[in-house]
């Protein structure tokens, strides 16, 4: 454990002594301030326009937080093979690698260390955003348990990218080609249930079971499923299980 | 302390290492000598579990470096080719990032981590980033990072390329200070700084052993002769014929001629001394010497004569012809 969390420290500074745990978080923290912004706007307009009717009280739940947590999760899309891409590129570019590769560390310890690292810049990513749902709970009357679950899906679904973004980044030198893949990959997991629309009932149920972002959007709605539970803590197990025996094939070839 | 038996690691159809073994004993430094991509590298590798042998075992402490890797990477310290430095990190966070991943207990590292800077003479780099060094700083921090957790067996893979000589001279005497308490293997491709440090050689070429012993050991076994280097003042006379006809000496050859002195190089029997028959005709005819002294092989020569092949077939050749 106590290497665990030497490595994550590790991790997490290395985001910090260069730029990019800064732009990372800036870039999330603008776009997603930019989304709630419009969304609140959109909102207002809505109530507005509705207010006057019979009955017409506009969801919050569903009108502004639901479309803000769907549009993060685009987002995360774009921003997350940057906090991957370099988790073992670099190391493999520097040589650090061997220094430890040749520690009294198992490889599990290495892997697990570099996720729990990411996850941290990112739980801090996340965390910035809160100060929107603040502004939300203090002026309007949002239902906390869908925000809490939310965010939950959030950091769960980040967690499958990040454990994807590390078996990329274990494959290759080069931080372009990491990061380049990472995010065709991401972006694929992310529309591969498009086509789900006109296809079989069993086609249909495949792609919809692969897609990352779509086992969100339950979240989104305030129910916490345990299928989508399932789903994710075990595409994060097999990331890193992948991750693991990449590390382990690259020794063998050297 | 270190064995190494019978080890063979592959890079596809690639043979880098090819079934060598030796031992090496505990307080021991161990030069390893070789030209480039002779497996050098890729022998310390294995040893240091950093990639696992195709065949073959590596026993390092007491512990099988694929069977019990944990065990044997806590008494092993490794010293890459290119140092591992993380550039953004100074050089004590980086030091301080290593005392942990090397189990270095909580209150023991600042300790241990000012230590190691005082012995490798970077305490006053301290607060610099390791991206910032020059190449000896950055090697020396790197062998703090090898010495962290005060191993059994250090492994240093070329600690003093690209050095500058003084830096060469202070990295040696380390080295040699640190023997005794700590098994030592290191590679290079330098010659006299494997018969300035070490006590034994390992001579690799193409993946395979070819020459293991002490340096002197070395030089004498591989000279089938005895060489001597005479000057000799015979105003004119013929010194030649007169050496050839000291008893055990095989040949005679000139050197080099200076005015009316001409220096020989004489040959003669293994294991036979001829200084004084030597002396004594040279002296006895009234002639001068002015110089004698034993011609060694250098390792250069003995380096070139074990790793090329053509050499060694012809030097075999000569042999048998004698």
């Amino acid at each position: 454990m106590n290497n665990i969390l030497a490595i994550a420290h590790k991790e997490l500074k290395a985001y910090f002594s260069t730029p990019i745990g800064y732009i990372v978080i800036g870039f999330f923290a603008l776009l997603f301030g930019y989304f709630f912004y419009v969304m609140v706007v959109i909102f207002n307009q809505q109530s507005l326009q509705l207010g006057g009717l019979e009955g017409g009280n506009v969801d919050m739940n569903q009108q502004l937080i639901r479309p803000l947590f769907l549009n993060a999760s685009v987002i995360l899309l774009f921003v997350l093979p940057l906090v991957t891409m370099r988790t073992y590129s670099e190391e493999k570019r520097s040589g650090t690698i061997e220094l430890l590769l040749t520690s009294p560390v198992t490889d599990v310890q290495i892997i697990l260390g570099k996720f729990l690292g990411a996850m941290t810049l990112y739980a801090a990513m996340l965390a910035i955003t809160m100060i929107h749902m603040g502004l939300l709970m203090s002026w309007g009357n949002p239902e906390t348990k869908v925000i809490a679950t939310g965010y939950l899906g959030l950091l769960l679904m980040g967690g499958c990218f990040i454990s994807v973004g590390l078996l990329i980044s274990s494959l290759t030198k080069n931080q372009i080609v990491s990061g380049m893949i990472t995010f065709a990959v991401f972006l694929l997991l992310w529309v591969i249930n498009w086509p789900a629309s006109f296809a079989g009932p069993t086609t249909q149920s495949i792609l919809n079971y692969l897609s990352i972002t779509d086992h969100f959007d339950d979240f989104t709605k305030g129910i916490l499923d345990t299928k989508h539970l399932v789903y994710y803590f075990s595409v994060m197990a097999f990331g890193l299980f992948l991750t693991a025996r990449s590390v382990d094939t690259e020794r063998w070839k050297g | 302390m270190i064995e190494v038996q019978h080890l063979t690691k592959r890079y596809g159809p690639v043979t880098a290492v090819d079934d060598i073994s030796f031992t090496v004993e505990r307080g021991e430094i161990l030069g390893f000598l070789g030209p480039n991509g002779a497996g050098k590298t890729t022998t310390m590798r294995v040893l240091t579990g950093y990639m696992p042998p195709t065949e073959g075992k590596a026993i390092v402490a007491g512990y099988d470096v694929f069977e019990q890797p944990i065990e044997a990477k806590r008494r092993t310290g490794y010293l890459p080719e290119t140092p591992p430095l993380y550039p953004d990190m100074t050089v004590r966070e980086y030091l301080s990032f290593v005392s942990k991943i090397k189990g270095i207990p909580r209150g023991e590292r600042k300790a241990r981590v000012d230590g190691m800077m005082r012995k490798t003479h970077i305490s006053d780099m301290a607060n610099r980033h390791c991206g910032k060094l020059s190449k000896g700083y950055r090697q020396r921090v790197g062998l703090a990072q090898a010495l962290m957790h005060n191993p059994d067996v250090l492994i240093l893979d070329e600690p003093t390329a690209g050095l500058d000589p003084k830096q060469i001279i202070e990295t040696r005497q380390l080295i040699k200070s640190l023997a005794g308490d700590h098994t030592i293997i290191l590679s290079t491709h330098i010659l006299p700084e494997v018969s300035q440090t070490c006590q034994r050689v390992v001579i690799i070429n193409r993946g395979k052993v070819v020459a293991v012993d002490t340096p002197d050991n070395l030089t004498s076994r591989l000279r089938g002769s005895e060489t001597m280097y005479l000057q000799v003042d015979a105003t004119g006379a013929d010194a030649a014929a007169v050496l050839q006809h000291v008893a055990g000496v095989t040949r005679v050859a000139i050197a080099d001629t200076k005015g009316s002195a001409v220096g020989y190089e004489v040959d003669s029997e293994a294991g036979q001394d001829v200084r004084r028959e030597l002396a004594a005709a040279v002296v006895g005819r009234g002639w001068g010497l002015l110089e004698m002294r034993p011609m060694r092989m250098s390792l250069e020569e003995i380096f070139l004569h074990v790793t090329t092949e053509d050499v060694t077939a012809s030097a075999a050749a000569e042999e048998v012809a004698q």
